[in-house]
């Protein structure tokens, strides 16, 4: 017999510990994927405990089951059409008043609810204790305890979820929110002209619909009109209309705000029979905390200190790594050198998938290195203050303090800083953080800095990249003002936002978060760049029948029988002269015939075609090339760089740096181009990004347009003002 | 008084939250209704936003927003 399947879902408030106890539950037997239609990260883990095969889901985060943002919809919209077994509501037990809240709503919806009771250590700790019993009774629903960070109580959870979806038990209809009198009445009036009116098709459980059509809901009101399409939907939906206005006017107030006053009543009723409170308000270690992070005088410079240290962690602690990874690389290049015959298999192993791939892998410990504190950040709570002390700021361009998150998470990878944008709750704030996100240097831009600062800046290679972030970030405030005051003219969201009690982060669920996002670099250069690396390898290897200008198969050979007579007449240390003078001359004129063949390949052509575009900015052939190329990923650039300046054919190390520096690039002309690269057209992946969230072809178009012509005016600025200024 | 004229360490019962649909929802579901106590804990370095205690917990609102709730002072 299979074991029998149950869909647990997990609910919560952000903040409640949520995603620590799914982390428990499912190991590492996670599925991150998108909810359907939309790109809210939908976590999914299956286990078999006790018997079952249990889905365990984890809703997004949020505070109220309010259509609101995006995150609210996805998560009632799972719950109300998905129809899971049994549904974990996750309390934070040390802020049981408002999580509660969010618990109401739940009820409400009449499926199978348990509370778990997270951190309740915390909240003893801060004088309170919760009556598990007596909560339970008052709500109807059983209720447990659970410390999720030291993964206590998880079985015990489980085992009363499971029991929870098999009892047979019908759910429970008394202990929900009773509100006054009218509005019981009007609910209650609704509803039985609904049924009336449309028994048996009815997509929710009336009573629900009725409260929600009393609170002019517009989603359940276009699922009615969908299920019941007839004359009775309309017929229900005035009814509803004319209950509304009733009661406002009764009232003298917006039906749904008397309600939500209504639910934080009938809350405060529970919590003052369940919870005896110690200390009213924290002086805890956290508020201790805050008072210096958030400082008025401190609070600014150890903001800037804390990213400051997350760019040198991630650059000069990543280097080592690096340097393993490269020379890992490059054994697996000479390895198979050894093995395959010369041709064109072998060129397109080594120098378009080898070479391709290995260029951007080496940049995965800078970006594991990142993630992770971005991921600290997250977790220890450290990213809401950073949107407390930066909302000012944003505010003056017309942006939330939650729109800095995504920003800053734009260093990372603009992809996931593109969905990020969606805890945003007004669409014209969200389209602005999106198309000023790509002026966020992302770390795949990082290695063309690298590559290029490294060559031609040398010990100040640190201070040009840390001007080419800020850069970056003085560009996106602009375009937020630009834009802000023409395009998406209007009132940003309110910042009513939860500063949470800081955290130590658990490693587990930074690990997790780190790799998770990780795995979308890893995933974008498995496919997408590993397709680039051998197309662009291609129009660089084709046609292979060049007629170059010299003959270097002639001159090769004649090389080789020169060293070999003198290598004749001479002795052993002489003769092993002869051979590695010999070497270096060969190697010359096979890195000379690479780099014209290359010349004369189809991205030659190419190249030569956009070139004009380019030379006002400094840029040769080569660099016009590699920045085109760099649409399918950024990164790419590197590695186009490289099989253009034939790099691979060079034996020493920093072979690219070296060959740009050969080719006659100026210091100037590398500064144009690393400026071109932080400001133009978004990749590939960050244009289909914006596409999906801001749902319009239109905006993914200005967002390229736009930027890219920034990018032009930038890298022109630079060239010609620098020359202008006697730069060379 | 409003919410917004309290200084650092004062406290207050909401009296009434104005404003308009979506900013005073928000408000409402975080839990700052009519009769709820608030602490103001401090503002951000830049004066804004101003940084509550309601309900046991901590909450970021800016100063222009908190100028919509009328409080009563209490302490």
């Amino acid at each position: 017999m299979t074991p029998k399947r149950l869909t647990i879902a997990l609910a919560g408030n952000p903040n409640s510990g949520k995603t620590t106890i799914f982390n428990n539950l499912t190991g590492t037997r996670q599925k991150v994927g998108n909810w359907p239609g939309v790109t809210v990260e939908k976590k999914e883990g299956h286990v078999s405990r006790f018997g079952y095969d249990l889905t365990v889901v984890d809703l997004p985060g949020t505070y109220s089951l309010t259509p609101f943002s995006i995150e609210e919809v996805v998560a009632r919209n799972f719950l109300l059409d998905e129809t899971p077994d049994v549904v974990i509501d996750i309390i934070d037990a040390s802020n049981l008043e408002r999580s509660l809240y969010l618990a109401t709503q739940i009820r409400e919806l009449d499926c199978k609810v348990l509370f778990a009771l997270n951190m309740a250590d915390m909240a003893r700790a801060r004088g309170m204790r919760i009556d598990d019993r007596k909560l339970s009774e008052l709500l109807d629903v059983p209720v447990m305890f659970t410390i999720g960070n030291r993964n206590e109580g998880m079985d015990e959870l489980l085992k009363a979820a499971i029991a929870l979806a098999e009892s047979g038990a019908p759910l429970p209809r008394s202990r929900r929110v009773k509100y006054t009198y009218d509005i019981e009445e009007a609910v209650g009036r609704l509803r039985s002209f609904m049924v009336s009116k449309c028994d048996g098709s009815l997509p929710y459980p009336p009573r629900w619909m009725a409260i929600k059509l009393i609170e002019d809901d517009k989603i359940v009101k276009e699922r009615l009109i969908a299920a019941v399409p007839d004359e009775a939907g309309r017929a229900v939906l005035q009814a509803g209309q004319s209950l509304r206005q009733h009661l406002a006017a009764r009232y003298d107030e917006d039906p749904q705000i008397v309600m939500t006053d209504e639910r934080y009543g009938f809350i405060a009723g529970i919590v003052r029979e369940v919870q005896t409170a110690g200390t009213r308000q924290r002086v805890d270690l956290s508020r201790s905390i805050d008072l210096v992070l958030t400082h008025r005088l401190f609070g600014f410079p150890i903001f800037i200190f804390f990213i400051w240290a997350m760019f040198q962690m991630t650059f000069t602690l990543g280097e080592y790594p690096v340097q393993w990874i490269e020379s890992g690389v490059k054994l697996l290049s000479d390895t198979v050198e050894g093995l395959l015959p010369e041709g064109a298999v072998r060129g397109l192993v080594i120098d378009g998938i080898i070479a391709g791939v290995g260029s951007v892998i080496v940049f995965l410990p800078n970006i594991l290195i990142l993630f992770l504190c971005i991921a600290v950040f997250e977790d220890t709570g450290y990213m809401a203050r950073s949107a407390f002390l930066m909302d000012r700021i944003m505010h003056l361009i017309g942006l939330h303090g939650k729109s800095f998150i995504p920003m800053l998470m734009g260093f990372g990878c603009n992809v996931p800083a593109i969905m990020a944008a969606r805890t945003l709750e007004s669409e014209k704030d969200r389209i602005l953080t999106i198309l000023i996100t790509p002026f966020m240097s992302c770390s795949a831009k990082l290695p063309v800095y690298v590559v290029l600062a490294g060559a031609f800046f040398g010990a100040r290679a640190g201070t040009v990249i840390f001007g080419l972030y800020l850069l970056g970030i003085v560009l996106s405030i602009l375009t937020g003002r630009l834009f802000r005051s023409t395009l998406l003219r209007g009132a940003d969201a309110p910042f009513v936002m939860e500063l949470p009690p800081y955290r130590m982060p658990m490693a587990k669920s930074l690990l997790i978060h780190m790799w998770d996002r990780s795995k979308i670099f890893l995933g974008k250069m498995g496919k997408v760049i590993l397709i680039g690396s051998v197309i662009i390898w291609a129009l660089a290897s084709f046609p292979r029948d060049v007629s170059y200008s010299r003959d270097f198969e002639a001159e090769l050979r004649q090389a080789a029988a020169a060293a070999e007579a003198r290598q004749a007449a001479a002795g052993d240390a002489e003769s092993r002269e002869i051979q590695a003078a010999y070497e270096q001359t060969a190697a010359e004129l096979r890195r000379l015939q690479k780099a014209e063949q290359t010349e004369h390949s189809l991205i030659g052509r190419i190249g030569r075609f956009v070139a004009p575009a380019f030379a006002p900015l400094g840029i040769d052939w080569r660099g016009g090339v590699a920045l085109l190329t760099g649409f399918v990923a950024k990164e790419i650039v590197v590695s186009t760089l490289g099989v253009l300046h034939a790099a691979g054919e060079r034996e020493e190390e920093n072979a690219l740096e070296n060959a740009l520096a050969d080719s006659g690039m100026t210091p100037l002309a590398a500064l144009s181009m690393m400026v071109f690269v932080l400001l133009y057209l978004p990749c590939l992946a960050t244009t289909t990004a914006i596409r999906r969230e801001t749902g319009s072809t239109l905006w993914m178009l200005f967002s390229i347009g736009y930027s890219t012509a920034v990018a032009w005016a930038g890298a022109f600025l630079v060239y010609q003002g620098g020359r202008l200024l006697g730069f060379a | 008084m409003r919410l917004s004229e309290l200084k650092q360490g004062q406290t207050a019962m909401i009296a009434r939250v104005g404003g308009e649909g979506h900013l005073r929802r928000r408000i409402l579901e975080m839990g700052i209704v009519k009769g709820t106590e608030v602490y103001v804990e401090k503002y951000a370095p830049l004066r804004d936003p101003m940084e509550l205690i309601v309900k046991g917990y901590h909450v970021s609102l800016r100063v222009e927003e908190a100028a919509q709730i009328d409080v009563e002072y209490v302490a």
